[in-house]
């Protein structure tokens, strides 16, 4: 029997597969940046909210109406920056494995990726408007890590582990509420670091 | 053995005719310039191939108009499905 023929055979059909249905130009280096994004805003959110405190003392965060508008900010700073971060280095990367960017896999993946996350960031600006702030790190994780594992059929696999990730840290910070900022970073910055790395190793080297 | 054999289909012996099937399993519909690029073959090819799948039941096509441009979608049918299905198992017996 011509084995060769047929492993061949199987190999073809699991590229096109993937090639057909998933965005796989997916940059690791992107996750990188959007971590080290994330990690600065994280830093500039802190220092705003905790500003000039007594730093051995006991802790409130004093939220007013300035310093919400210098943190949504920093947050709508974040996005853009993470996202065009994203944008580029995807694209870069599709141009040299001779992908198509816009193509129906990509507005599969965006659709899906946005239905959990719009809701999120709607609901957040709603309770942030409400007074709810400690909620707000929180429901930012969760929703993201829901909007990852729903996405995460369109494109490569370890995303939907990292979704699960987010999800999880989302709900300890619940618990732990008032260290919302330390676990953002982590969720936001760290997590996005170390997959953006593996990513990029195992996929771009 | 003969059992394994009788698995295998002739439809999908052809490189271009698994491409189309494994493209159109995992996409609700693909329309025919996409399923070229996929492809990397000719109008003329893919055409020929696609009408052969056609009349095997295997895929069915929708005509539509974009933009005043013909443009035409393709799907697999349930038939098509469990047939690659039956086929790639039948591939996974044989290298055992």
């Amino acid at each position: 029997m011509d084995q060769q023929k047929y492993i061949d055979d199987l190999k073809e059909i699991k590229s096109i597969m993937s090639r057909s249905s998933r965005l796989i130009s997916l940059s690791g280096l992107a996750g990188v940046f959007a971590g080290v994004f994330a990690l600065a805003g994280a830093y500039l959110a802190y220092d705003t909210v905790y500003a000039d405190q007594n730093y051995l003392g006991y802790r409130v965060a004093v939220l007013t109406n300035e310093t919400i508008t210098s943190l949504l900010t920093i947050a709508i700073a974040t996005l853009i920056l993470s996202i065009s971060a994203g944008v580029f280095f995807t694209s870069r990367r599709a141009k040299k494995t001779n992908e198509k960017l816009w193509d129906h896999q990509t507005k599969r993946l965006l659709i899906n990726l946005f239905i959990p996350l719009a809701t999120g960031g709607i609901l957040c600006l709603i309770l942030l408007s409400k007074g709810y702030i400690g909620i707000v790190a929180p429901l930012t994780l969760i929703f993201y890590g829901l909007a990852l594992v729903n996405a995460s059929k369109y494109t490569l696999d370890e995303i939907r582990s990292l979704g699960l990730l987010e999800i999880a840290l989302g709900l300890f910070a619940t618990y732990f509420i008032g260290y919302g900022l330390i676990f953002w970073g982590i969720g936001f910055g760290v997590l996005h670091i170390i997959y953006g790395l593996v990513m990029h190793r195992r996929y771009e080297s | 053995m003969k059992e394994i054999l009788k698995d295998l289909n002739k439809a999908f012996e052809n490189k271009v005719r698994l491409g189309i099937m494994s493209a159109l399993v995992v996409n609700d519909y693909l329309d025919f310039n996409t399923l070229k690029e996929l492809l990397d073959v000719t109008d003329g090819n893919l055409a020929s191939h696609l009408k052969s799948l056609e009349n095997s039941k295997y895929i069915i096509f929708k005509k539509e108009f974009l933009d005043r441009k013909p443009n035409t979608k393709y799907a697999a049918t349930n038939e098509g499905k469990d047939a690659f299905v039956k086929h790639i198992k039948a591939i996974e017996q044989l290298l055992k």
